[in-house]
């Protein structure tokens, strides 16, 4: 087996630079890479483009980086819930792409897979398809979307073992197994890492050919956004 | 007029057996409450789970079980969970049943616009493009005007859409209507106290009146 690890999340953004393309994976606070942002946060970067579904709260997550003004660009299908954001946006310091969710999935997952573009119905006639290639297949019409790269994805597992496999948990699976497949590094942080050969190859959702590098994090806070719960 | 919760009711008696179904947040997932017991279907969230349950108890809070409004939740037995790519492929690829979501203006060729308003911060449109693109069927929850008394069923969508020619009923605080394939509204039933006349007048969009309309009837 090829092992993967490296010691902490320090090391494992060693050589991210200004101006890099990083994916992160979660959806909302769900199953982000909480080591590898601040890992991010100590170094001295700007320029980033910043691909996740989300950007974070004012206070934690990609919001922390949006704050120390290391993004230019996010890459994101929804971005509420971000004092900081829209001040960056309105005073035109940012810039945002919005993408359909499936979209910004599918196009994350045709960039992993080889797929230079694909074609999708999401968007049809509204802003989202101006200046893009439409066709027409059995009667209805889609546009074409490219797929995604980045230089370095950043993912949050479950649990991981020495040879980069990795298993997500619940809802936090989300967008990190695509992300995985369409980073030229894949950095995958992961709550419990086992060597080689305890996980069960049946379980694996991610095969570690996908990652590059991997590490035991540390600290999860794993914060809530909508704390909502039923008397029972 | 109906309230939220009466909408929601109203809706929840288009659920159908054996049906999945993706909830749109605020309105939309108060229907959830309100779906027959005796019906058997499966609620999907679109940032990977097939089997929504009930908020959990404070015991079983998990930070890594979300809904797509990011609020805490849990999974009801014969759950599946899935990556977001799996996710949108079943709801791109039809085999998600019935969506029903909100809305800031229909138009009468079923056009929808729920995710911006120029002048106003940008949210992003999430899953809504996609879920509107494929669905098969497409349930809409909305009040019927404005709050300064404007028409939100309109002849064409003011705001910019979200997706065309999609949404095939709606149920808003005065009204349930289809919207026909050769476009216009078609008032089906009228809300509790409320006449066609004003549902008549609350809509610029084509409607369509056919005989006597019925009132909703509410427990």
């Amino acid at each position: 087996m090829i092992t993967k690890t490296v010691t902490n999340a320090a090391e494992a953004v060693r050589d991210v630079v200004s101006d890099s393309v990083l994916m992160f994976g979660g959806f909302g606070l769900c199953g982000i890479p909480e080591n590898c942002i601040q890992a991010l946060l100590q170094k001295d970067l700007t320029g980033l483009t910043c691909i996740s579904n989300n950007a974070g709260v004012d206070d934690f997550g990609i919001g922390l980086m949006l704050k120390k003004r290391m993004v230019k660009k996010m890459i994101s299908s929804y971005v509420g819930e971000n004092a900081e954001f829209e001040r960056q946006l309105l005073s035109g310091e940012l810039e945002v792409d919005l993408i359909p969710q499936g979209t910004l999935a599918e196009r994350i997952r045709a960039g992993g897979a080889g797929i230079p573009a694909f074609f999708t119905p999401a968007g049809v006639g509204t802003e989202v398809a101006e200046g893009k290639e439409m066709r027409e297949f059995d009667g209805k019409m889609y546009l074409m979307e490219k797929g995604l790269k980045a230089d370095f994805a950043f993912v949050k597992a479950w649990k991981g073992d020495t040879a980069g496999n990795l298993i997500f948990k619940g809802t936090a699976r989300n967008f990190n197994p695509m992300m995985a497949t369409a980073g030229k590094i894949t950095i995958a942080e992961v709550e419990e890492l086992v060597p080689a050969g305890q996980l069960d190859p049946n379980h694996i959702h991610t095969p570690g050919i996908y990652v590059q590098r991997i590490f035991q994090g540390v600290d999860y806070e794993k914060r809530i956004e909508q704390r909502t719960v039923s008397k029972g | 007029m109906l309230d939220k919760t009466q909408i929601a009711k109203r809706i929840a008696r288009e659920v159908k057996n054996g049906q999945y179904i993706n909830l749109g947040i605020g309105i939309p997932t108060l229907v959830a409450n309100y779906i027959p017991e005796n019906l058997e279907v499966v609620l999907q969230s679109e940032n990977g789970l097939l089997g929504i349950g009930p908020f959990p108890t404070e015991d079983k809070i998990d930070p890594d079980l979300i809904n797509a409004g990011k609020q805490t939740i849990t999974m009801v037995k014969g759950s599946a969970l899935f990556n977001s790519s799996d996710s949108f492929a079943m709801i791109r690829g039809g085999h998600v049943h019935l969506t029903i979501l909100g809305a800031m203006e229909v138009s009468e060729n079923g056009d929808i616009a729920n995710w911006k308003i120029p002048g106003k911060m940008v949210k992003g449109m999430g899953g809504a493009m996609d879920l509107v693109a494929s669905a098969e069927n497409i349930i809409v929850a909305m009040q019927h005007c404005s709050k300064d008394g404007q028409s939100k069923l309109l002849k064409e969508c003011s705001l910019p859409i979200t997706g065309i020619k999609c949404v095939k009923k709606i149920v808003t605080d005065l009204a349930v209507l289809d919207v026909l394939p050769e476009g216009g509204f078609k008032l089906l039933e009228r809300a509790p106290g409320v006449t066609v006349e004003e549902i008549v007048s609350k809509t610029e969009g084509k409607l369509l009146v056919e005989g006597e309309i019925p009132e909703m009837v509410f427990d």
